[in-house]
């Protein structure tokens, strides 16, 4: 038994502290959802803030983003497209890629894993132009497999897996070869069942940076149809005026979905976004 | 009877293969080697070739190092200082500071950590698009904006944020530390917890107080952590493009004052379709992220020794 707790003055000052932060925190994500039940012209001209005035109050930006007239919808199933397709992929690829620096032994071992850590160290940004040329070359601007196509097989992922399968026990592996399992098998069927918690760390990684990603798809997707939520959420602040009112309550929409899976998932979030902290 | 026997052995062969142990790595490495191939080598070499280039379309010319030549002058070097501030600043503020709330957060102290663990984290989640809108949201330079309106009810003047280099950095760096502080935190308090206990029981023995215990024993063990989220500060640092984007609405600011070494890389190789001159700036900023690595090393003479541990 835990031995009880006294309430001192330095618990409460750091109480204090943390109700502090955890306002900072919360704060503009209130606000936010506060100008979302607002008209635009409102915030156009005042700006946000936050009076409350219960007859401004309405959900009808809300009923706007989803009525046909703008685009938002066919954004936000080209998100959710995205987001599963380059997570279900990356998953895929790398846990194999991870797997395989894990528990074999070849000539190529540890020149390979050298290059993993050379991608990881060196920023993206750094090949986005050539990346862009050669996503042209390929036919693949504008579509949304050239959004993700390039970065499904990361560093970061491989990394974790191989960190993950590097634990895992390997008389399992004697024993399905014993069995007469294929080393492909042993991977499908005996050891990815093993590697569940990673699996679904690295898919919240992996999704999340999806739904968040913003540099490579701002430069592939062109024609509204095909953007992704935040390269559309980013067109309509134009020098012409800004389309607040999809704007805001867009915002507050492309938030909703990751808050729940949070609530649910939070161990995996936690895990995942911290993944690249891990010891290799 | 001779074709059936040679497809026996073929079969045979092929069946080996699956079962065979020296080739099975090969097959789960493959899509590494072609993506890295495809992705990487590919794009590195040819950003290295493009930046001794003029590309036109159609038509490529090599200049020799008149992009570099070119990449003298005062917009670039603007770039390169607001990026740079950008980045001691967030290092100033988001290194020490979580580093500092996880220990509170760890300590015997505190009720309802993951509670506040978890409220603390939510920014993280909020994409670059999102958390950027509300700071120009909030941060708006009409009167009646969210701080300006507090402003005014204390009797200071409102501000117009975005439009001053001063100020327009503030609101930079506050939306950072909103965005990045609850992830710092999990990573040093993932630290802490690999701190044995017993090292604080035996320093309490021997009488130790509170601070001397966080400069002994909490510090050093904190090291190798902190020199990670120091590495991956400044790469975030010196990489922020979308922040500003989105305070902005776009790639443009007044005078420059959010131009930073991406958001110049943009510019001139997205809008101006100068790809040439555009890998100068990315070849630029791979020296610049490698130079801060090289220093790193040798001030910590760290990774060696975390690989290790």
């Amino acid at each position: 038994m835990k031995p009880k707790k006294k309430w001192k003055l330095s618990s409460i000052l750091l109480i204090l502290l943390f109700v502090v932060i955890g306002i900072f925190a919360l704060f503009p994500l209130f606000a936010i959802t506060l100008g979302s039940l607002k008209p635009s012209t409102e915030i156009m001209r005042y700006g946000l803030n936050l009076k409350l005035q219960a007859d401004l109050l309405s959900l009808d930006n809300y009923s706007y983003l989803f009525n046909g007239e703008t685009d938002y919808f066919i954004w936000y199933k080209n998100s959710i497209i995205i987001t599963i397709a380059s997570t279900l992929s990356c998953l895929l690829l790398t846990s194999m890629v991870g797997y395989g620096l894990a528990v074999y032994d070849f000539k190529l071992k540890n020149v390979v894993f050298g290059l993993v850590l050379i991608v990881m160290m060196i920023p993206v940004e750094i090949i986005m132009l050539p990346l862009y040329k050669l996503t042209m070359s390929l036919g693949l601007m504008d579509t949304l497999v050239g959004a993700f196509l390039p970065f499904v097989v990361a560093p970061i992922p491989i990394f974790f897996f191989r960190q993950y399968a590097s634990g895992l026990p390997r008389d399992l592996l004697d024993a399905a070869r014993v069995d007469g399992c294929t080393e492909i098998g042993i991977f499908f069927r005996v050891m990815m069942p093993l590697m569940t918690p990673a699996f679904s760390s690295m898919a919240i990684l992996q999704a999340l940076g999806s739904w968040n990603n913003f540099l490579w798809p701002l430069i592939v997707l062109r024609s509204s149809e095909n953007l992704t939520l935040p390269i559309g959420l980013s067109t309509l602040l134009t020098p012409y005026g800004n389309n607040y009112d999809v704007l805001i309550a867009g915002s507050v929409m492309a938030i909703f979905p990751v808050l729940l899976l949070y609530i649910f998932f939070q161990r995996y979030f936690i895990e995942g976004m911290t993944a690249g902290g891990v010891k290799g | 009877m001779e074709a059936s026997r040679r497809q026996g052995v073929r079969k045979q062969k092929k069946r080996s293969l699956l079962y065979s142990q020296n080739a099975a790595p090969y097959f789960f490495i493959f899509p590494f080697i072609l993506s890295f191939l495809i992705f990487f080598a590919y794009p590195v070499a040819t950003t290295v070739i493009m930046s001794f280039q003029e590309v036109l379309p159609g038509q490529t010319t090599f200049i020799g190092l008149d992009n570099y030549k070119e990449l003298w002058n005062p917009t670039f070097l603007t770039a390169i200082r607001n990026s740079t501030v950008y980045t001691l600043l967030t290092l100033i503020i988001l290194i020490p500071v979580p580093l500092v709330l996880a220990v509170f957060l760890n300590s015997k102290l505190m009720f309802a950590k993951n509670f506040f663990r978890s409220v603390t984290f939510i920014p993280a989640l909020t994409s670059v698009v999102v958390a950027g809108m509300i700071f120009r949201l909030i941060f708006g330079g009409q009167d009646g904006a969210l701080l300006n309106s507090i402003l005014t009810n204390f009797g200071m003047e409102p501000k117009a944020w975005l439009n001053h280099g001063g100020t327009s950095m503030f609101v930079l760096v506050v939306l950072a530390t909103w965005k990045w502080m609850g992830i710092n935190i999990l990573y040093f308090l993932a630290g802490l917890q690999n701190i044995p206990r017993e090292l604080y029981e035996s320093a309490e023995v021997d009488g130790a107080t509170t601070a001397r215990k966080f400069y002994h024993i909490t510090l050093p063990l904190l090291k190798p952590i902190s020199i990670y989220v120091f590495t991956i500060s400044i790469y975030g640092g010196f990489s922020m493009f979308a922040e500003s984007y989105m305070l902005y609405g776009s790639n443009r600011s007044p005078n420059n004052i959010g131009l930073t070494i991406v958001g110049y890389l943009y510019q001139k190789g997205i809008e101006q379709n100068n790809l040439g001159f555009g890998s100068a700036v990315g070849i630029a900023l791979l020296v610049i992220t490698l130079i801060i690595t090289l220093i790193q090393l040798k001030f910590f003479g760290m990774f060696k020794k975390e690989e290790q541990g």
